[in-house]
């Protein structure tokens, strides 16, 4: 390298006289890198000209490619005063609903697609800032949106903005290209034909797109001995198994969530676990609104492992070891009646009065009730739920069954096993991966990462440098699924297409687009190959018009599924309680299996229950914890036969005695900088037959302990009128009652126009947190990070409190109770503000003057609600240029020394406001503003609007008998207010 | 024992309410031996290497106040401990400390001048130096806590072409106004009453650039009759303006939080407690200061034991005042039956906070209680140890009031710890080096002592010697040209 810096720094040290030096110098003058660089050290230039200049290299080291580097640097300056003349792709995006006659700098377009999912994709809207996705709503037209989203979703923006992400192709570690590839690819394949393509594997996630499945399936009957391998870590071969057992065909099976007036869920999160929970919770959510009209609500039964969000929405819950779950099945279908042989034992006296609780309301509500299996339940639980269902009479009523949303549905883990086997035998030679991390998330016996190193041509696709494309001789960078074309069924069938609401920001490809390329169509785009298979399966008749609705609405018209009738056969069971400590393994709520491991906004969510943040945890009951002599934090060995896993241990409210829950995807070595070296990797503990539980486990305790985060350090309301519960049927309620009011010193303010307010419903919320993160999208809002958080700094401005109220640990009830500025009418924190950064609005906003805070903190102090946020330090990232994009254009970044707080979504009231006084000054519509909060909720748990609006919702939530607010004592007067919590427990069916 | 017998000295006594016999001013002195004792400090041509090496120890803090200004200024506040749910930690608390300890000085200079308490002649020069810089310290922290102290201005009322002024609703803009009078008055109440000195040094001095210095800020004094008199006029005026400040600065600080809403915070009890607490701390802090200044430079006679014994009573009355507050701080929580209010004094006596709370009990109001004793009150060296424990505990006073009250609020699920950090530490250190250095500087560059005041107390040849400060001034009309 010395030689290449000597001859400028020569010039330099000599100013005049370094053209006759440079002269007499014969080494000065040099044409070329390699002439430069002697022999030995060409590979350090190449290298460091690499990491400069990624783009100019690669065609550099290509012969033939070097001329069109001059000839394109040359173009380049020639037109680089026409740079905003980049000609559009030919492909026709529609904007949804309210268009803007043409784009209006200032005002945000949106666009209808779809987020993928492996349980069932989701509609989405996105809004779109001058070409830049920033926010991600749901679409009220998709059956599985509803208008609503999940946290993943509105996580996915940030994803796409991800500076770690993969920004180009490498071949061998080294940059190389999507021609190269084609190249190389064709070489592959050109081997294979004569094999029948007997080498060639294909593994993917579970392919939900229509589309992308027919182009793989075309691609087998190319190679009729290839293979194509689903495998998705969160899968549902259990379930499936489950359907086979009980009816012989694989159905899913889908409640009425709506409908059902006693739900029993047996292992069944229906509430969390991504997008495809969102349609689920929303029906529950209808069930559970009590209102003066209406004041009895469903009843929910759960009984779980380790408790998830339906598990502590439940009005009766039982926390049962993974080798009980088959005996509660068991005997609730005793007691009702459903048939089924095999003797599996009792379950304990705890879950046996629980059972008898539920079985009597089941028995007593016969038609209008459903039981209900997750994925993490076992096959037998599955057909026994099936049984269970068809004696209680329900099904047809509130629950039927559908074609798996998957087109092609397989026993992945079976598929999986074999994959593996075979590379180990050495019969795959072209191993094509699509969008998976095998090598960070197959169980762990099967060994795949060992198996991987025998196929010689490896290739990946994926978002991210991940552990898997680290082994891979190719790895491709993927788009996101806002920058590809593509199409995808939701839960119910519902074909939503995927359109771009960006150009690929790394000239990626879509998994699609490399579908295409085995068929040796590597120039066929994934727009042509989607408008390909559309025009087939819709016919070219009238298509264009079916095509331009789809892309306008956001589905493709009459595609959900029509209900399967199935014939019930004898369903046996067989299984006995295990003995001993047994291991849980479920995806966290954060970084699901792993794939938002390098997602902040996601890592810097408190975890719904335990309110970790950055981190996971081997989660205990208190029982057990006492008996291991182990407290929050303490670090643990969990043994699983032959391998040990240090994890830190948390202990929560809602575990089985004997158990520990781990939650998988963390402890990544390659997500990045957000993701890696985050929490324990729990994979190493998940075999193939045990991917959910597992007994046999070892817990020892090592002395040593770890920094574990909580974004909640006090778990009791202390006996404060915080969270409110009323029984169903009875909303008056004993103990706190109505509002209270004092009188002030202070004149009070008059509103005469609009008097916002927000009401949110403790009875539906559910404690998802998405209104919390879609917040933090909306309104800009900085990730802090671990440590910062840990000195409670975390800037959410709605935040999720969750108390555990009940004098007893274990059956501690769960209370979750969103808190953002409450916009009080007498506003402590405007009072003491010095200089007058914080003041009341006319229509009763508290609003914040950034510009004008110094940073006193003395509103946060006088803030009895705690929602004020502040840049203690510069939390902005002003610096990377990917995320800058992701922002709100309309909501100020704050910078560091500024508070901050929940502002009612002022720019959406501001864009209210604005379209109503061009529109002749007409009033400001009920519902025309929906706050962020409100808009993801998928539990339609918050309302907002004009409380001098008689009409309003929010003036009708206001009217109902358990409305309150909270700390009304101190005179606040408080413009966000709540619902109580309405449970159905039923105290002549308590178990 | 001839100021024992002279009823001038008499009279002082039974005004101070002290039957003891014991001498303002030890026997024997004469107007030029004071003269030569106090000017000797300021004139000796050499440094001391006590004095020295003790300026050097106390510049190791203003280095550290240097480092954590800079670096509280590079990254922000979130260098501190302080959080979303406790929003004012050290800054606060070391602004509120070093407030109140300044107090004292404008108490001896200013009440206890206009309630004609000669007692105080010798100590309120070195107090009200103690004031200016203590005010100086407390001032730095609501410059620094706020997020962006460049801006800190708009908490004036300066007039803009945006119209927009300060919130005259808030206290901290009371406190403002509070802490720059306080400051303004107490700075100007100290250099007029240096004048008299500071040209009585300008006359002793041998050195020409001494002279000079000191010529300059006597601003030509003579010692003329006029001079005196306007001198006289305008001392008084400064007192007056001084007396309601002892009451209303703290006053003010104490609305900070009483007129909160924050449990611990909001209590009608706090102005006169703070005040009280004020007053306090600052005669902990004169004696403190004063015990070993008056070794070190054998000034014995000038301030005697008879100062430090009614210095030890002010703080005894004082210090019942604050423990009747904190009884009564608790006596509300019980009475109000707001949850709040009791969880608040639960958790300080026996919650997270009770460490705190019980040294702040056992150093504010169980040892003080040995003042009783009138062998501890004259024993330079326990008054000593209990004018620091006095200090300490009312540091915890305060620090009870501002963190744990926030610690433990409204909302359980916003319940969290404040810890400081090192810099927090760093720069209360630094502020102490600073008082140190600057109060350094001035022992050796200004009489500690006012001479032509100390000189009124020799037993008077003159007898208007007899009628304190107006009598008082017409003696010296000689002495500034000794």
């Amino acid at each position: 390298m010395s030689d290449v810096s000597s001859p400028a720094a020569h010039s330099h040290a000599h100013g005049g006289e370094a053209d006759a030096s440079l002269a007499g110098s014969s080494r000065a003058l040099w044409k070329s890198l390699d002439q430069i660089a002697p022999e030995t050290n060409a590979a350090a230039v190449r290298d460091y000209a690499e990491r400069q200049h990624p783009s100019l290299l690669a065609p550099l080291s290509d012969p033939f490619a070097r001329r069109d580097v001059l000839r394109l640097l040359g173009a380049s300056v020639a037109l680089a005063g026409f740079s905003a003349c980049t000609r559009q792709p030919d492909e026709k995006i529609l904007p949804y609903g309210k268009t803007p006659e043409a784009l209006v700098p200032g005002k945000p377009l949106y666009f209808a697609t779809s987020m993928p999912w492996a349980s069932g994709a989701i509609g989405l809207l996105v809004e779109s800032h001058m070409g830049r996705p920033t926010k991600i709503e749901g679409n009220d037209k998709h059956p599985s949106s509803l208008g609503a989203t999940d946290c993943f979703s509105q996580a996915s923006v940030l994803q796409m903005y991800d500076p770690d992400r993969s920004t180009t192709a490498t071949r061998a570690g080294r940059i190389a290209t999507w021609g190269n590839f084609l190249t190389d690819l064709t070489g592959q394949l050109a081997t294979q034909v004569g094999k029948q393509g007997a080498g060639l594997r294909i593994l993917s996630g579970t392919v939900v797109s229509p589309t992308l499945a027919a182009r793989l399936q075309a691609v087998l009957a190319a190679y009729p001995s290839a293979k194509w391998i689903q495998y998705e870590p969160i899968h549902r071969d259990q379930a499936r198994a489950g359907a086979l057992a009980a009816f012989g065909e694989d159905v899913v099976a889908r409640p009425d969530l709506a409908a059902a007036k006693v739900v029993v869920a047996l292992e069944a999160d229906f509430i969390g676990g991504g997008p495809s929970s969102v349609a689920s919770t929303k029906a529950f959510s209808k069930a559970r609104r009590a209102r003066k009209s209406k004041p009895t609500t469903n009843r929910l039964y759960a009984a779980e492992s380790s408790m998830s969000l339906s598990g502590a929405m439940a009005d009766h819950f039982v926390a049962v070891r993974p080798s009980e779950l088959l005996a509660v099945a068991a005997a609730l279908a005793k007691v009702v009646g459903a048939p089924f042989g095999g003797d599996v034992g009792a379950p304990s006296a705890k879950a046996a009065a629980w059972v008898s609780a539920a079985a009597a309301d089941l028995a007593a509500h016969k038609g209008e009730c459903v039981v209900i299996a997750g994925d993490a339940a076992s096959a037998d639980v599955h057909a026994l739920v099936h049984a269970l269902n068809a004696a209680l009479g329900n099904v047809g009523k509130t629950v039927s069954y559908f074609p798996p949303v998957a087109p092609v549905s397989i026993d992945q883990t079976a598929a999986l096993r074999e994959l593996v086997a075979d590379m180990r035998n050495g019969l795959v030679e072209t191993l094509v991966m699509l969008g998976v991390n095998p090598v960070y998330d197959a169980p762990a016996d099967l060994e795949f990462k060992a198996a991987l190193e025998k196929v010689a041509w490896r290739s990946h696709l994926g978002l991210y440098q991940d552990e898997t494309a680290e082994l891979c001789l190719w790895h491709l960078n993927e788009t996101h699924y806002l920058e590809a074309w593509g199409d995808a069924r939701g839960s119910d069938g519902t074909v939503a297409l995927t359109q771009p609401l960006i150009a690929p920001l790394y000239s990626g490809k879509s998994q699609l687009e490399l579908a295409n390329a085995l068929l040796g169509k590597g120039g066929v785009t994934g727009y042509e190959a989607v408008r390909e298979h559309w025009t087939a399966a819709l016919g070219a008749d009238g298509f264009e018009a079916k095509w331009r609705a789809a892309l306008h609405d956001g589905l493709i018209a009459d595609t959900a599924f029509a209900p399967t009738s199935v014939t019930l056969r004898s369903v046996a069971v067989s299984g006995s309680t295990a003995g001993g400590m047994e291991l849980v393994i479920r995806a966290d709520d954060s970084t699901f299996d792993g794939r938002f491991a390098t997602n902040a906004w996601l890592q810097e969510l408190p975890r719904p229950l335990s309110k970790l943040v950055w981190d996971n945890a081997a989660l205990i009951g208190l029982a057990t914890a006492t008996r291991l002599g182990v407290k929050n934090g303490d670090v643990v060995e969990l043994v699983l036969g032959k391998t040990t896993v240090r994890a830190p241990v948390w202990v929560l409210p809602g575990q089985a005695e004997e158990c520990v829950a781990v939650q998988l995807g963390y402890g990544r070595t390659r997500a990045g900088s957000v993701g890696n070296g985050i929490g324990f990797d729990a994979y190493p503990l998940r075999t193939a037959n045990g991917q959910w539980s597992a007994g046999g486990l070892e817990v020892k305790k090592t002395g040593d302990t770890y920094h574990l985060v909580s974004a909640q350090m006090h778990n009791s309301m202390e006996g404060r009128d915080l969270v409110r519960v009323r029984e169903s049927g009875d909303l008056e309620g004993h103990g706190p009652h109505g509002h209270t009011e004092h009188p002030t010193v202070w004149t009070p303010y008059e509103y005469n126009g609009n008097a916002w307010a927000l009401v949110i419903d403790l009875s539906s919320c559910t404690g998802c947190n998405a209104c919390s993160i879609a917040c933090q999208a909306e309104n800009n809002i900085p990730v802090v990070g671990k440590d910062q958080v840990a000195n409670a700094r975390e800037m959410h401005w709605i935040r999720l409190d969750r108390y555990f109220e009940g004098d007893d640990f274990d059956t501690a009830r769960v209370r979750f109770q969103p808190v953002p500025c409450m916009h009080c009418e007498n506003a402590p924190c405007e009072v003491v503000c010095p200089v007058g950064a914080t003041v009341h609005g006319n229509d009763g906003l508290n609003e914040m003057v950034y510009n004008r805070c110094v940073g006193t903190r003395y509103c946060l102090n006088n803030c009895p609600y705690k929602v004020r946020r502040f840049n203690f330090l510069l939390y902005q990232d002003f610096v990377t240029e990917s995320v800058k994009l992701q922002r709100n254009p309309d909501v100020t970044v704050r910078s560091r020394g500024v508070m901050e707080k929940c502002t009612y979504c002022i720019q959406r009231i501001s864009q209210a406001r604005i379209q109503a006084a061009r529109e002749g000054n007409r009033p400001i519509g009920d519902g025309e503003i929906v706050t962020a909060c409100q808009s993801v909720c998928p539990a339609d748990a918050i309302v907002f609007g004009d409380k001098n609006d008689p009409k309003s919702a929010v003036s009708a939530w206001r009217a109902e008998p358990h409305h309150y607010g909270i700390l009304e004592d101190v005179n606040t007067k408080p413009r966000t207010t709540y619902l109580a919590k309405v449970e159905n427990t039923g105290a002549d069916h308590k178990g | 024992m001839q100021a024992a017998k002279d009823p001038a000295v008499q009279e002082h006594h039974a005004l101070a309410g002290d039957r003891q016999d014991l001498p303002v001013i030890a026997p024997g002195h004469t107007l030029s031996s004071i003269t030569d004792k106090i000017t000797s400090i300021v004139l000796r041509r050499d440094t001391p290497l006590a004095w020295a090496a003790s300026l050097a120890f106390a510049s190791t803090g203003l280095f550290f106040l240097a480092i954590s200004i800079a670096w509280l200024l590079a990254k922000g506040t979130g260098v501190w401990g302080i959080n979303n749910e406790v929003g004012w930690g050290f800054a606060i608390i070391n602004f509120v400390w070093w407030i109140g300890i300044g107090h004292a000085g404008t108490l001896i200079s200013a009440i206890l001048l206009l309630l004609n308490q000669q007692w105080r002649t010798s100590i309120n020069r070195a107090a009200e130096a103690m004031t200016l810089f203590a005010v100086a310290c407390a001032g730095m922290f609501p410059l620094l806590h706020v997020g962006r102290p460049w801006l800190a201005f708009w908490l004036f009322p300066i007039p803009n072409t945006m119209g927009v002024w300060p919130q005259f609703r808030s206290p901290l803009l009371w406190d403002v106004f509070a802490v720059s009078t306080y400051a303004t008055v107490s700075a100007l109440f100290w250099f007029t009453g240096l004048i008299p000195d500071l040209a009585t040094l300008r006359d002793q001095a041998k050195h020409i650039w001494a002279k000079r210095a000191f010529g300059m800020l006597a601003l030509g004094w003579r010692g003329a009759a006029k001079h005196w008199e306007r001198y006289e006029v305008a001392y008084l005026i400064l007192a007056g303006l001084s007396t309601p400040l002892v009451v209303s600065v703290h006053t003010v600080v104490s609305f900070d939080f009483a007129v909160s809403i924050v449990p611990g915070w909001h209590a009608t009890i706090l102005p006169p407690y703070f005040v009280a607490g004020a007053i306090y701390s600052g005669f902990a802090m004169v004696l403190t200061l004063m015990i070993p200044l008056r070794s070190v430079y054998g000034l014995k006679d000038f301030i005697t034991d008879r100062h430090l014994n009614n210095m030890a009573k002010v703080m005894l009355a004082t210090g019942l005042i604050v423990a009747y507050g904190y009884v009564m701080e608790a006596f509300y929580a019980w009475y109000s039956g707001a949850p709040y209010e009791l969880a608040m004094i639960n958790n300080r006596m026996f919650g997270d906070a009770w460490k705190s709370y019980w040294a702040l009990i056992l150093f504010n109001v169980l040892i003080p209680q040995l003042l009783w004793f009138r062998k501890v009150r004259l024993n330079p060296v326990t008054l000593f140890m209990i004018s620091i424990v006095v200090n300490i505990g009312m540091w915890l006073e305060r620090y009870v009031i501002v963190v744990t009250s926030l610690e433990r609020d409204f909302m359980p699920s916003a319940w969290a710890d404040y810890y400081p950090t090192k810099w927090d530490v760093m720069l209360y250190v630094g502020t102490v080096g600073f008082f140190f250095f600057a109060f350094f500087l001035f022992i050796r560059f200004l009489p500690v002592i006012a001479v032509f005041e100390m000189r009124t107390l020799v037993p008077a040849r003159d007898p208007s010697a007899k009628k304190g400060v107006g009598a008082t001034t017409s003696s010296n009309k000689e002495g500034a040209h000794p």
